[in-house]
């Protein structure tokens, strides 16, 4: 029998102290007057984006025990979709775009997931890999997608309907610290769910499950599609925060960069993946300022966190303030 | 009379050349229990793993609640209320007794995971299954277990709670798997208890080594030896059949 594998489900009340003083700290730094705030701001903001990015892939990875290495591809796929939906001369509106964009990364999840999903263990880490380089290739090799140099998209969508400009830098990460906690508590709220439940008794036991009487394949297909949809959303904001899209953004580093954002802060929580996309974009710019080595100190990063700390950063924390009285937030 | 809930026909499972389950038959009813022994490897739980949908049939036709079920998905067969145990626990190791039956119980109600409202609404609130999961821990006498992590409470639990989970999706056929397996002498007596006090709700088929459960249990006895059935009927009549003492229990009776 494989090892029982326990997540950390119910955060401990310090866990959540700190979440939220960090969901504080987010909100008020517009306000500090800091040398190059501009900058921070747009750094913040991707780091907003990669940790919804993060969430979506937890919720495949760390709740159902799927181990997806191409969910690049539905993040990629959204941001295209505003690339395409952009025209050249004009904004396109929000209120629809980010529908549609999300809503195709979770056709394309939908579509792809039907064939994946059948699969366990190492063959789905490669049907999902496989699925993804398709996308990535047939974007790379066709010049009316884009081809290998991308497509630029001139203007951010414009949300002017609700009065938020997202033309200006602060709207914009406002906007996206809004989508991040929404986000956030979507998940949270799902993982004690009938569904949510029932997705991690799969990854627990899928064969127990089926005895009992679960379809697993329909729950395990409604989590990728829902997985590749917040995707899409992290995949859209990227896409209008960065005003480009080139298939990199779809590409495997982008897959496994998520995974390991999502080890390195701690599986199957959603906290853990915020915490994780955080501190995988800190360190990275970190060592990036340090010396262009910087893939081979990231990389004994990892290892040394997975060794040390073996259900990440949060479990780390779950451990300094003891086990579980928390509630569910 | 009583009812006739599951009834297999000429049932056969081939891996290759080998027939592990060679043309068996068995009917289950209501207030029945009906004990299938042999020695290790004569295809027990093949069968099991046949009737509950694990394995499809090579062939030979099922019928479980006047459906046919033969080859059909084990989780459609555990919806047309058949519930079965492992002769290897299977459970749900890191989750506490409550949430390993909670989830048992909750397959009864509808499967709708596309449905947006199944996301937002709490399980734990679930009044319906927290009253079949109720129920399940305490007919399995696990009530003083309730918020222990599964992993960590004894082997005999662990059985205990193999059938409080099969319970608790409330099935009219049981088909249990070396329940007694590995228990000690008194676990292994409130389980025999449990039991009889089950039989009279359930068609309950039983695969179990320990003899002396088996006849103080049994209304039905088949035995398989290499795949086939060598001798089926009243415990009485099946003791003293001359195959059977020669092929299980031994020359020397």
């Amino acid at each position: 029998m494989s090892s029982p594998k326990a997540t950390l489900e119910k955060l401990p009340r310090g866990v959540q102290v700190l979440l939220g003083v960090g969901a504080l700290a987010l909100a008020a730094f517009p306000f500090v007057p800091v040398d190059g705030r501009d900058f921070y701001l747009q750094m913040i903001t991707q780091m907003m984006i990669l940790a919804i990015f993060a969430m979506s892939l937890d919720l495949l990875q760390g709740v159902t025990g799927l181990v997806s290495l191409g969910h690049a591809a539905y993040f990629g796929l959204a941001g295209y979709a505003l690339a395409f939906l952009t025209p050249a001369d004009n904004p396109v509106a929000l209120w629809w775009s980010l529908p549609l964009a999300a809503g195709a990364a979770g056709l394309a999840a939908l579509v792809i997931g039907f064939f994946v999903v059948r699969t366990h263990g190492i063959y789905f880490i490669m049907v999902t890999m496989a699925f993804a380089q398709m996308i990535y290739f047939l974007f790379f090799d066709n010049k009316s997608l884009g081809g290998s140099d991308g497509i630029y998209v001139y203007f951010r969508p414009d949300a002017s309907a609700v009065g938020i400009d997202l033309e200006n830098r602060t709207h914009f990460y406002y906007f996206t610290l809004a989508a991040l906690i929404g986000v956030y508590l979507l998940l949270r709220r799902l993982l004690f769910s009938p569904f949510g439940r029932a997705l991690s008794g799969i990854r627990v036991n899928e064969h127990r499950m089926r005895a009992v009487g679960y379809g697993t394949f329909g729950y395990k297909l409604a989590a990728f599609t829902l997985a590749g949809t917040l995707a899409g959303v992290a995949g859209y904001l990227w896409a209008a925060q960065t005003g480009f899209v080139n298939p990199e953004l779809m590409g495997f580093h982008m897959s496994a960069h998520a995974i390991m954002m999502v080890i390195l802060g701690g599986m199957g929580n959603f906290a853990g993946a915020i915490v994780g996309a955080f501190a995988f974009e800190y360190v990275m710019h970190f060592f990036k300022d340090m010396t262009k080595h910087w893939q081979l100190l990231m990389g004994g990063f990892i290892v040394l966190v997975v060794i040390v700390a073996p259900r990440g950063l949060l479990g780390l924390g779950e451990k300094m303030f003891g086990r579980n009285k928390g509630g569910r937030l | 009379m009583s009812d006739l809930l599951l009834s297999a026909q000429h049932l056969t499972k081939r891996f290759g050349g080998l027939a592990a389950v060679n043309d068996v038959s068995v009917d289950l009813f209501r207030d029945r229990i009906h004990a299938v022994i042999g020695p290790n490897g004569a295809g027990k739980s093949t069968l099991t793993n046949l009737l509950s949908g694990d394995l499809p049939p090579t062939s030979g036709q099922i019928r479980l609640n006047g459906r046919e079920t033969a080859g059909h998905a084990p989780e459609s067969i555990s919806r047309l209320g058949l519930g079965r145990s492992y002769q290897k626990t299977n459970i749900f190791l890191p989750f506490t007794v409550w949430d390993n039956v909670r989830l048992a119980a909750q397959s009864r109600e509808r499967h709708v995971p596309w449905n947006p409202i199944h996301w937002f609404s709490s399980a734990t609130r679930m009044t319906r299954v927290n009253e079949r999961c109720e129920r399940a821990v305490e007919l399995a006498g696990l009530t003083h277990r309730t918020h222990t992590v599964a992993a960590t409470i004894s082997h005999g639990e662990q059985r205990q709670l193999e059938i409080a989970m099969t319970l608790a999706t409330e099935p009219t056929v049981l088909l249990l798997d070396e329940p007694l397996a590995g228990m000690g002498q008194a676990e292994a007596e409130s389980m025999v208890a449990l039991l009889q006090r089950l039989k009279k709700d359930h068609a309950m088929m039983l695969v179990e080594h320990d003899m002396d459960a088996v006849f103080s249990l049994a209304d039905q006895l088949t035995v398989m030896v290499n795949g086939q059935v060598i001798a089926s009927g009243t415990p009485g009549s099946v003791r003293a059949d001359p195959l059977v003492q020669a092929a299980y229990l031994g020359e020397e009776h």
